[in-house]
């Protein structure tokens, strides 16, 4: 298409739970529309990064432009904003729904509907999209569309019934979609008259051309080399190039308009000028009011993270520096432990964030970390009237200054094959969950709904839930607030010593076991050394919990025979390898096992 | 003074625990693998070398006769400055040596012999593959004695199968008993690719706790009977330690002859390959460096630790500076309160339950050092 009518233009992303089949959709479209050849199509291409891959995830938004005839004889653009599926990034994800007219709701023909989805669905509704439901990989023969159908009714309230039945994997009525997407979907309907009004829904860096920022073109129109304003921190900058994304690279265009979806760089040396949910105008000829529902990224999960070996802190710092190029919601400070050196107090949105991120610094950046236990934030009220807020166990204040404590809660969807309820729930009360209610989806699924402490949901929640539903059971989150808790500081002690990096905030009620389990972990995980070592933890220097790592028995080679001392060397080369993989706390080693070893307690 | 190590690495069969290099008897080979030894022992860089040890190991050097030590001692006298007080050791099989053979093993200058004893329990020496009983073992340190042999010693073995604290505690009894001056005890390592490295053997060896325990009570046990630890696994009366084992300890020279012997000469280490055949017919035996060039740095700390006789702290500050001295003493001093080690005055020496976990304590020692 190369006139310019908003009517033929869809804007439109496509919602799906992990592995329901988001990516292969986006796949067969991309090929449906001749966006890319067939034989330059890479698996899954909107997912380009290798962790993405793996998991079945997208962590970062994407969008491309598709051109596609319809039945109707008319040419038609479509915009496809790919949007991150996970909890962590529901704030990506409310930002791209909100430069959508659309949503394509992909469900799995055998599995339904999950937690997931529904709060990505929920949310697309918020944002008055038109939902388009989608049954997917019909080809299963576990596959029960009819049911599927009926539960979308049921659940989501949305008509169902006539929803393309389609195998993204074979490619089987593909073309239903894109109909039912120009049918459905409303064509975008901004005035290209007003002054310039663009949504920020992504951005990335690129060492060329600086900050790239995606966005949508709510009103008005933009050209290269005129100067735009992002209202949220005021900066100005002259725009250098204008353009959409194709499926494999980015095409500058003279102008971008009204309804449009494109991209705009601006010589912009720093992501975090940049703000996902920013409104862009124009500098010299502003829009009255910013876009609504901007809010600034806040990280809700902190954690320590330390090279292995000490030495590779620049490496690190470094690594950081980079990611966060790309990640405005990745923040860091420099931190130093006694028992872990330097390294860097890291803020993610969540613990898919914080797993992505370390994952990425030792895969793409060949990084060997430590990392602390997950911290969330605490509100701490004092006696002196002051309140703060704690995201470091370190910086916890001493009991006697405390007048009381806060730590936020979420509510939580918890979406299970109801022969799992009680598994589920045994693991909540655990995690000093309050019980809501519980629906049922259809005769076998339930939808449980609890308050959880977000702090018990860091640990391994995720992992826990898994192991007790042999993974049918989904989960979703969203914040609610601050609630007055009983919390306490617990330390760990080796050797008689407090170890930094160990210690971390917890419920009173719950210290004791904690306390218990990290020690035993802890007894388990460091070898045998010259000395006997106590392993303690305690709150406010009283012991709870004690074990005892066994002193080594022997270690020693009886012979070195005929003078040969090469094998003692060797030994010795052996134990020194092994050494570097050990942080020395005083007197005692303790591998990098041990510190991990106490992140997953939920065996 | 250097030390001569001549390696025989013949057996009458293998036993099934041990890794060292031997192949079975062939007399044939073993004369050519004489003559090769002898012809070594012309080699130039050699000539004229003072030596005050000899010690044949092996293997089984008793498989030679006493024709075949002669042979190989006379070709040493040839070579070398041998001191008139020279210890020259041989190791001994029970079962390879009767009365004549002892006496000329006596005549042709051997003053020393190790026999590997092992056990005083039958069962064990048959557990062990050993073709001796423990008569028979008896019968051939006596026989030594008879023929003039002073300084005698015996191995035992620590740990090995259906052993346990009583019994090795009896078969310490009796051989302390025998007319010896020396006795080493070495704790049975289960060495990779041996026909002892399997379950059925480990099941029925005792643990590494209880290894341990029998390691000190056999060390107090033989210390209450004149033999004083002097190293990890060797005990002896007062003036018979081995000179020419101390020698490696001491970090002093020896030069290493046959297939698999090592040398510390002209603070080069270095080794022959564990091939009789090519050994046999090489002009000159071929002298392999070790991968790491000799560090007395290294050296010092790994070999002296072994020892009663310890570190010395004087050397540790040449060695190593001021600092990292101090720094050893300190941990030193803590491994003390452990029981592990004594520190005094001078120097810094290991106890039994600081030989046990040696290796550790050497790896900390080597980090304070500085060395990588």
């Amino acid at each position: 298409m190369n006139g310019y009518d908003q009517s033929n233009i869809r804007n439109f992303c496509i919602i799906a739970h992990i592995d329901h089949g988001k990516s292969t959709l986006a796949d067969r479209i991309l090929e449906l529309t001749s966006s890319v050849e067939l034989r330059e199509m890479e698996d899954q291409l909107l997912d380009n990064m290798d962790i993405e891959r793996e998991r079945g995830i997208t962590i970062k938004a994407r969008a491309v432009r598709l051109n596609y005839k319809a039945d109707d004889g008319q040419d038609y653009v479509f915009n496809l904003i790919d949007t991150p599926g996970h909890v962590d990034f529901n704030y990506e994800v409310s930002r791209s729904l909100a430069a959508c007219e659309g949503a394509v709701l992909v469900v799995d023909a055998s599995q339904g509907i999950e937690a997931q989805t529904l709060g990505n669905t929920y949310l697309a509704i918020e944002h008055d999209l038109e939902v388009v439901p989608v049954i997917n990989k019909i080809d299963l023969p576990s596959a029960e569309p009819e049911r599927v159908c009926a539960e979308i009714e049921n659940v989501i309230g949305i008509p169902a019934l006539d929803a393309p039945r389609i195998s993204a994997k074979t490619g089987l009525n593909i073309k239903d979609v894109l109909e039912r997407v120009i049918t459905d979907v409303p064509a975008p309907s901004g005035d290209p008259e007003k002054p310039f009004k663009a949504l920020i829904f992504d951005s990335v860096y690129d060492m060329y051309k600086g900050v790239i920022i995606y966005v949508r073109v709510m009103d008005g129109s933009i050209k290269a080399g005129q100067t735009i304003k992002l209202m949220a921190t005021g900066a100005e900058f002259q725009t250098v190039e204008i353009g959409y994304m194709g499926a494999k690279d980015l095409v500058p265009v003279g102008e971008l308009k009204a309804g449009e979806v494109g991209y705009i760089t601006a010589s912009i040396k720093y992501i975090g000028d940049t703000r996902v949910g920013d409104t862009v105008t124009r500098a010299d000829m502003p829009c009255d009011e910013a876009l609504p529902g901007y809010k600034k990224v806040q990280s809700m999960v902190f954690s320590g993270v330390y090279p292995a070996d000490g030495a590779k802190y620049p490496d690190l710092r470094d690594a950081l520096d980079k990611l966060a190029l790309n990640d405005a919601s990745l923040s860091f400070e420099p931190e130093t432990s006694a028992a872990l050196g330097f390294g860097f107090r890291c803020g993610f949105l969540g613990l898919l964030h914080m797993e992505i991120i370390q994952e990425r610094l030792e895969r793409e950046y060949n990084l060997d970390l430590i990392t602390t236990a997950p911290s969330v934030i605490y509100k701490v009220n004092l006696t002196n009237g002051e309140t703060v807020m704690i995201d470091n166990p370190s910086n916890y204040p001493d009991p006697s200054l405390i007048a009381s404590a806060e730590e936020p809660m979420v509510t939580a969807h918890i979406f299970t094959p109801q022969v799992y309820v009680g598994n589920i729930m045994e693991l909540c009360q655990e995690r000093r969950g309050n019980y809501i209610d519980m629906k049922y989806l259809d005769d076998t699924r339930v939808d449980l709904h609890y308050e959880l402490p977000l702090g018990e949901i860091v640990y391994d929640f995720f992992d826990a839930l898994k192991s007790r539903t042999k993974g049918y059971a989904s989960f979703d989150y969203e914040m609610k607030g601050y609630v007055p808790s009983k919390l306490v500081k617990l330390d760990i002690l080796l050797n008689g010593e407090v170890v930094d990096a160990l210690s971390f905030i917890v419920h009173a009620d719950k210290a004791y076991a904690r306390g218990r389990k990290i020690t035993e972990r802890l007894k388990e995980n460091i070898p045998r050394q010259l000395f006997e070592i106590p392993v303690q933890a305690s709150i406010g220097g009283k012991i709870i919990a004690r074990e005892t790592v066994k002193a080594m028995r022997k270690d020693v080679l009886a012979k070195c025979y005929g003078g040969d001392i090469t094998r003692k060397k060797k030994l010795l080369e052996k134990q020194k390898e092994g050494k570097k993989r050990m942080r020395q706390l005083g007197t005692v080693e303790v591998p990098q096992e041990a510190f991990m070893s106490v992140l997953k307690l939920d065996e | 003074m250097t030390g001569i190590y001549i390696h025989i690495p013949f057996c009458l069969r293998k036993c099934p625990y041990c890794d060292f290099y031997s192949v079975r008897i062939d007399n044939g080979l073993l004369e050519s693998y004489i003559d090769a030894l002898c012809r070594n022992f012309r080699a130039e860089k050699y000539r004229g070398v003072k030596a005050d040890t000899i010690y044949f190991g092996g293997g089984t050097p008793s498989v030679l006769t006493g024709g075949q030590v002669k042979r190989i001692t006379q070709g040493l006298y040839e070579s070398f400055d041998i001191a008139d007080d020279a210890e020259i050791t041989i190791e001994a099989n029970p079962c390879t040596v009767d009365r004549d053979k002892l006496l000329q093993y006596r005549q042709a200058g051997i003053n020393r012999i190790s026999f590997g004893v092992q056990s005083a329990d039958d069962s064990e020496l048959k557990a062990l593959g050993r073709l001796h009983d423990y008569e028979g073992a008896r019968r051939a340190v006596t026989l030594a004695q008879d023929v003039g042999f002073d300084n005698i010693s015996c191995d035992i073995m620590l740990g090995t199968p259906e052993q346990n604290m009583v019994s090795l505690l009896y078969s310490a009894g009796k051989i302390c008993e025998l007319p010896i001056k020396h006795i080493s005890a070495y704790m049975l390592k289960i060495e990779k690719g041996t026909a002892f490295d399997c379950e059925e053997v480990r099941k029925n060896t005792a643990d590494d706790e209880l290894v341990s325990d029998m390691y000190l009570s056999l060390t107090e046990h033989l210390n209450g009977r004149g033999f004083e630890q002097y190293e990890i696994s060797n005990y002896a009366r007062a003036g018979y330690e081995s000179r020419h084992n101390l020698k490696y300890w001491l970090g002093q020279e020896y030069i290493g002859f046959g297939a698999a012997a090592h040398s510390l000469f002209d603070k080069k280490r270095y080794y022959v390959e564990r091939d009789v055949q090519k050994y046999i017919s090489a002009p000159l035996q071929e002298e392999i460096p070790e991968e790491e060039a000799y560090d007395e740095r290294q050296e010092y700390i790994m070999l002296r630790v072994r020892l009663k006789s310890g570190l010395e702290k004087q050397r540790l500050k040449e060695l190593y500076g001021d600092l990292a001295a101090e720094e050893m003493v300190r941990f030193c001093r803590t491994l003390e309160t452990g029981g592990l080690c004594r520190v005094d005055e001078k120097k810094i020496s290991l106890t039994p339950k600081g030989f046990l976990v040696s290796n550790s304590i050497i790896a900390r020692l080597c980090d304070i050092a500085g060395l990588s």
